[in-house]
């Protein structure tokens, strides 16, 4: 095994066999297949989580001390992004809805090295490891009439290296924010590469010519070959012979709920940790961050939070027949009957596709003050669509696939609406967020921080949209902001 | 863009105790560029549009790593690919006019769960049963301080490798999950690490593998043809080998605290 991406996948791993570790011991009890649908609250206070069994459709509730969601990003809010399919808002947005903040929700991170959509059927897109780029060099073809030709027969003098060009002291190792935002330019303005999807071409190549060359086919085949054949069997390209193509996708997201700094949510006693709060990246995560976060929340936080707050907080006994758990359960059960008896003729998919396009096109790596109104106007509409006219088969006492992605299709379809929101109200550039309004004469994020020096935390109010901002000014005071130049 | 007509033939089963039975969908109009579960999503997307329930299937990172996809793809674990998983097989394998027959796992250990789904859990309690090391993470030492020969790291990577997507149990005649529960063993016992609990874990999670109900290993050597990772039956001679040494070996204490 070569390459990183292995990384990822043995950290995985390692975590779970220390997992099993501890059922065998019997201090964790395991619900695989389970998902959770909602939060119980009793007096302003975390009590426990509803739950739905995925094999029986059983609606649980689980009452508790204290409750931790460690439950992931929003990425696919997007429909398409680089996160496995299971991933979804549901577990953080029904926390939201119980009075948790959602804190900077615009702030999501676009990959610059990922395999190009290639057609309407695409569900999901495979990223590529970012070690990629220590030796593949970023390109397009200068002339527009080049884009449909063979890479090979594109001479060396006709191929625009843009990341060397414009970044001279960084290259192709700029991060991940600018690298995606110029490839997407690039292709604006006509120069992509690789088959029209829509009638734009999105991809650039990222070429291991000169890798081969000055290293040798063995030494590339060392660093990236498990990369190299993973993009052959996807492509049907062999990137030894030919470059490859790439192009941005939704990657992380640096958002999620509001957390103090032992971790716990504006609901006391519910703690969140991982990418689901919006802790530590600010508006621009870097590589390997998310693990570093993974790490700090787990071993050093959290254990000691957690525990904190048990010893100091007094608890009286929850019954499972506590008016609030019995409301809540009635409440999923509810929502679930509401799902499956909408009687119309769409899929939860095609909603979930069209979500997508909206939130890609004008919410994704470049975002501007008029596109987000239109965002806002199109996502209630295709809310309140669903309601009317979602199709789901089955029952709810049984696996139904169906009915998983609809919940949470209809969670993203509030979601969503707050990210635009966010995005709209955010009148500056900053990290991954960037307003087309906000640039410097080089076209690099500006920021306005005497104005938006604020992590912004919204509080849920009743109604999808209608959310309240919060602000929470940032001081900094040994290390001051000051704008990026990577020349 | 080039597509292709399919004639599936998908089984069928709406849950542990239902017979279930292949039905017939014809899949028109695929991209050869799209990958096997989109071929898939794209059939279930027009069963949903008449009424009809969508095929349950397992699956989740579509990148080849996760190991929750899993199906029998004309006869063979994950399709006819080498070393690759059902998420990452591409149509393109595939010509106009073929008829696929897809299946779930089949093994005693694997109940079907509904259509393609199978429950996996069997392989969860193999883990639970030793595959791990006893010392609590953060007090572990600096892994840069142990030094590993680079062969043996490399073994122990590619043993580890493994995703635990059960096509070698779908693949062997004995159902055995040999393959699976030897790399589980090979990528501990290759590392420092992992010597102090060596004999205890092999005894154990080879005991776990038997009480699932997995056959044993009569060396057809299917498991590593299907296996997407291409993970080697050398590891199995090496979990054997473990085993055996084990049971001459082992503490009495431990042995006896086996029986309990």
């Amino acid at each position: 095994m070569r390459g990183a991406r292995c990384t990822g996948q043995q950290l995985l791993l390692g975590a779970y066999q220390a997992l099993e570790r501890q059922i065998d011991a019997g201090t964790v009890e395991m619900h695989p297949r389970t998902e959770m649908l909602d939060v119980i609250v009793i007096d302003g206070v975390a009590r426990g989580i509803v739950t739905r069994d995925m094999i029986t459709g059983k609606i649980a509730a689980h009452t508790a001390d204290v409750v931790l969601l460690a439950t992931g990003g929003y990425g696919n809010v997007f429909y398409l992004s680089t996160n496995a399919k299971g991933c979804n808002v549901t577990a953080t947005w029904r926390a939201h809805r119980k009075g948790a903040f959602f804190a900077n929700p615009c702030y999501t991170q676009i990959h610059p090295t990922c395999i190009p959509v290639s057609g309407s059927y695409q569900s999901k897109l495979t990223l590529m490891s970012e070690s990629l780029r220590n030796d593949g060099r970023v390109w397009v073809p200068k002339n527009k009439e080049d884009c449909s030709k063979k890479p090979s027969e594109i001479p060396e003098s006709d191929r625009d290296y843009y990341l060397e060009r414009i970044y001279p002291s960084f290259g192709n190792l700029v991060p991940r924010d600018i690298a995606s935002r110029r490839a997407k330019f690039m292709c604006d303005q006509g120069f992509g590469v690789g088959p029209e999807v829509d009638g734009v071409r999105r991809g650039v190549y990222l070429d291991f010519r000169d890798a081969i060359k000055r290293l040798g086919e063995k030494a590339v085949s060392e660093r990236y070959g498990n990369l190299f054949d993973m993009y052959e069997r996807i492509t049907g390209e062999s990137p030894y012979k030919y470059p490859m193509r790439i192009y941005p996708a939704t990657h992380y997201t640096m958002g999620g709920l509001w957390v103090d700094y032992n971790l716990m949510s504006t609901i006391p006693g519910l703690f969140v940790g991982g990418e689901a709060n919006f802790s530590d990246h600010g508006a621009n995560r870097l590589g390997a961050s998310a693990l570093m976060q993974g790490l700090a929340d787990g071993y050093f936080v959290l254990p000691y939070t957690l525990g904190n707050y048990l010893a100091r907080t007094k608890f009286t006994a929850v019954s499972d027949d506590h008016p609030e758990v019995k409301g809540a359960l009635e409440a999923v059960k509810e929502r679930i009957s509401k799902l499956l008896g909408v009687g119309g003729s769409r899929s939860p998919d095609s909603f979930h596709r069209e979500l997508g396009h909206i939130i890609w096109d004008y919410c994704g790596m470049s975002r501007t003050a008029e596109g987000l109104q239109t965002a806002l106007q199109k996502i209630p509409a295709l809310r309140e669509e669903f309601w009317q006219n979602l199709k789901v088969v089955g029952t709810g006492e049984e696996l139904n696939q169906t009915l998983e992605k609809a919940g949470r299709v209809a969670d993203f379809l509030e979601m969503g609406e707050l990210m635009c929101l966010d995005a709209l109200k955010r009148d500056e550039s900053c990290g991954g967020h960037f307003r087309e309004e906000h640039q410097t004469a080089e076209g690099e994020a500006k920021r306005d921080d005497d104005n938006y020096q604020y992590v912004a935390a919204w509080e849920w109010t009743g109604e999808a949209g209608k959310q309240k901002l919060n602000k929470e000014t940032l001081d900094f005071e040994y290390v001051k902001p000051s704008q990026r130049s990577y020349k | 863009m080039e597509t292709i007509n399919l004639k599936l033939h998908v089984w069928r089963q709406k849950g542990p105790n239902d017979a279930g039975g292949f039905k017939v969908y014809e899949a028109k109009d695929i991209s050869t560029h799209a990958s096997f579960l989109e071929m898939l999503d794209v059939v279930n997307e027009r069963l949903l549009e008449q009424g009809e329930e969508p095929i349950a299937f397992d699956h989740d990172c579509r990148e080849g790593i996760c190991g929750m996809c899993g199906m029998v793809i004309n006869g063979r674990p994950h399709g006819p690919q080498r070393e690759t998983t059902a998420c990452q097989l591409h149509m393109r394998q595939f010509k106009n006019g073929d008829e696929i027959w897809i299946e779930p796992w089949r093994a005693k250990a694997f109940p079907v769960v509904k259509d393609l789904v199978v429950n996996r859990s069997a392989f969860d309690r193999i883990i639970q049963a030793g595959g791990y090391i006893s010392v609590r993470t953060g007090s572990a030492r600096d892994a840069n301080e142990i030094p590993i020969p680079k062969e043996n790291a490399d073994l122990a990577f590619e043993a580890a490798a493994c995703i635990g997507c059960g096509a070698c149990v779908a693949a062997c005649p004995n159902a055995s999950a040999s393959l699976f529960t030897a790399a589980k063993i090979a990528h501990l016992a290759l590392v420092p690490q992992g010597q102090a609990e060596r004999q205890d874990r092999v005894r154990k999670m080879v005991a776990q593998m038997d009480a699932e109900g997995f056959g044993h290993c009569t060396n057809h050597y299917e498991c590593m043809a299907a296996c997407p990772k291409n993970i080697d039956v050398d590891f199995i001679a090496k979990m054997n080998r473990d085993f055996l040494k084990s049971m001459v070996t082992a503490r009495k204490d431990v042995a006896s605290r086996d029986k309990d």
